[in-house]
């Protein structure tokens, strides 16, 4: 219902107070309900662990003693949300950035592949969609290939790419890049067939009236009929481009990405490291969808309001 | 039967063919023994069956029919966006495709089809910048035509800002705006309330009247075909046919509501009814 009324509003900004105002309650109180989940979960799965400890030292012990020898436990089966966010601090705030230890250097690499893979991704998407919807030997040709490529599991093809790259000289950001664009180019030439398809036979028919060309059809009708549906798949698209990067970092054995951060605290046991790097993926894959949903309000801002693009 | 009826509908209408200087009026659109069928699965449709008329310069025509009669399938023959499968057709002289590309015609479809992305004033700027007109000419020409179909102070808003009637009244102004002689409309009131509807006829009279434009109108309203036309094209279905030609002279050219009370109206109405009842009967 919120939602409703918040598309009827014609200011495309107007939804950023629809975060701070009606959905703060609701979210808080999911997250709430998580941590309290989260805060359950560490007892029950470390609790093992800790009462080996206590018998092994001999030690008398009570239940509160349980609990928070659970929350603080070095190498915890599930880290306590407190830990995981004394370790973001302490990555994130308290060491220099340039520094191997820095979280936020790690997602910067990350991040580095995730945008460029994104970017290519989605100007292979969008090329494609632009051929299949313009030359039917392209519809019938491509778009089985286009599907087939995706049932090829990611994780077994990402070190074939990184490897045959590799002979080729070309290693680091690259390869990453690449398989994020593998992964995102179809949401993106999926989304843009449909929206490049969307203009009803009304509105070609009367383009055909002015005598408008191939061109003229694409620029002022097919293009921006299609833009609801770009900026819909561009969220699902930079989502699974931030997975393609740390997928490419997996197998690499990368010294550096939120991946290779993943892997070395595998390697170690680290697990507070190994959650650490997980929110610090999530938080980053958020604001890239939030970035791709702001720049999609403010184009359909310029271009008719909110309402025009959430009707089609 | 069919071939009789339209030679004695275009025979009865030769004397009445004379513009206001009494010499014979230019024909602008030619049609003779005009067919077309649509293949289907089962069996063909035939769409339009040897259809002959001619449309003279100035004229206001309305084709009239039942659903299935060919009407708006006659119309996007004249506007090339359907061919003809046999007959011949020439469009100010010239061929339906060689007419279009001289953007020869403004169409008016029943849905104002305005881009949702574009406020009133790009919308109807669409055809001038596909036409290549400079900026400032399409400025000059998108004030000109709102205000003639009464939108001035509109040029901002959105297509959704706007009711049905002032969104095909947009429309309207979108297919004059590159200044074609020829305008047709495809039942462009048909989805407006009565009250709209007379209101827009009266209007569109009135831009008729001050542009001089020869209009091709269909619709399936008889008082709405009798009180803006100076010639009525009766057709009916299965197989798409022109059954009569009704001419509109005995009523004035300036023409207001109260019209619709006279007998001269009524009659009219009258022998529409009737042509559409025969073409009816014929099945």
């Amino acid at each position: 219902m919120t939602d409703v009324l918040a598309q009827a509003r014609p200011a495309g900004l107007a939804g950023l107070g629809r975060l701070g105002g009606g959905r703060a309650l609701p979210l808080a109180t999911v997250l709430l309900a998580i941590l309290a989940l989260w805060y359950a979960g560490a007892v029950y799965l470390n609790a093992p662990q800790v009462i080996e400890r206590f018998e092994r030292a001999h030690q008398d012990w009570s239940s509160l003693d349980l609990v928070a020898a659970a929350w603080s436990m070095e190498r915890p089966v599930l880290p306590a949300p407190d830990q995981v966010a004394m370790e973001l601090k302490k990555t994130v705030f308290d060491t220099r950035i340039t520094s191997k230890r820095s979280l936020v250097y790690h997602a910067w690499v990350t991040l580095s592949a995730t945008l460029v893979g994104f970017v290519l991704g989605s100007l292979l998407g969008i090329l494609l969609a632009v051929g299949v919807v313009h030359l039917r030997t392209l519809d019938r040709s491509l778009l089985p290939w286009i599907i087939a490529s995706q049932t090829v599991p990611i994780l077994a093809i990402a070190p074939m790419i990184v490897v045959v790259l590799g002979n080729l000289g070309l290693t680091g950001l690259l390869p990453k890049a690449i398989i994020s664009m593998y992964l995102c180019f179809f949401p993106v030439a999926i989304g843009m067939v449909k929206g490049l398809r969307s203009p009803e036979t009304l509105q070609l028919d009367l383009m055909r009236t002015y005598s408008a060309g191939a061109a003229q059809v694409f620029w002022k009708l097919r293009w921006p009929a299609s833009l609801p549906f770009l900026f819909a798949s561009l969220k699902v698209a930079v989502a699974i481009s931030l997975v393609g990067a740390i997928v490419g970092e997996l197998p690499t054995g990368a010294v550096a990405g939120l991946g290779a951060r993943l892997l070395t605290g595998s390697y170690y046991g680290q697990t507070v490291q190994i959650w650490a790097a997980l929110v610090m993926a999530s938080l980053l894959g958020m604001a890239l969808v939030f970035a791709v949903g702001l720049a999609e309000r403010l184009t359909l801002r310029a271009t008719g309001g909110a309402v025009a693009g959430a009707d089609r | 039967m069919t071939e009789g009826a339209v030679a004695e509908g275009l025979r009865a209408d030769q004397p009445s063919r004379r513009d206001a200087t009494g010499q014979a009026a230019e024909t602008i659109i030619t049609m003779r023994e005009l067919s077309l069928s649509f293949r289907t699965a089962e069996q063909p449709v035939h769409a339009l069956s040897e259809v002959s008329l001619d449309i003279a310069r100035g004229d206001f025509v309305s084709l009239i029919g039942p659903s299935g009669c060919g009407k708006t399938t006659l119309l996007r023959v004249i506007a090339d966006l359907e061919r003809a499968s046999a007959g011949r057709i020439t469009v100010n002289g010239l061929s339906p495709e060689a007419n279009r590309l001289a953007r020869g015609y403004g169409y008016v479809f029943q849905a104002p089809a305005l881009y949702p992305w574009r406020n009133v004033e790009r919308n109807l700027q669409l055809p001038l910048e596909i036409i290549g007109l400079p900026k400032e000419e399409r400025a000059a020409r998108a004030r000109r035509y709102l205000e003639m179909v009464g939108l001035s102070g509109f040029e901002k808003k959105y297509p959704w800002q706007l009711s049905g009637g002032m969104q095909q009244r947009v429309s309207i102004a979108r297919a004059l705006s590159f200044e074609p002689k020829l305008l047709l409309m495809d039942e462009p009131f048909g989805a407006l309330d009565e009250i709209t509807r007379d209101k827009l006829n009266v209007e569109l009279l009135e831009l008729w009247a001050r542009t001089g434009k020869t209009v091709v109108f269909v619709t399936h309203s008889i008082p709405e075909a009798v009180f803006l036309s100076t010639r009525i094209v009766v057709m009916s279905p299965r197989p798409g046919r022109v059954t009569r030609i009704i001419d509109c002279a005995r009523l004035p050219r300036e023409r207001n509501l109260d019209l619709r009370e006279t007998p001269e109206f009524l009659e009219i109405a009258h022998e529409v009814r009737e042509g559409l009842r025969a073409g009816h009967s014929y099945d």
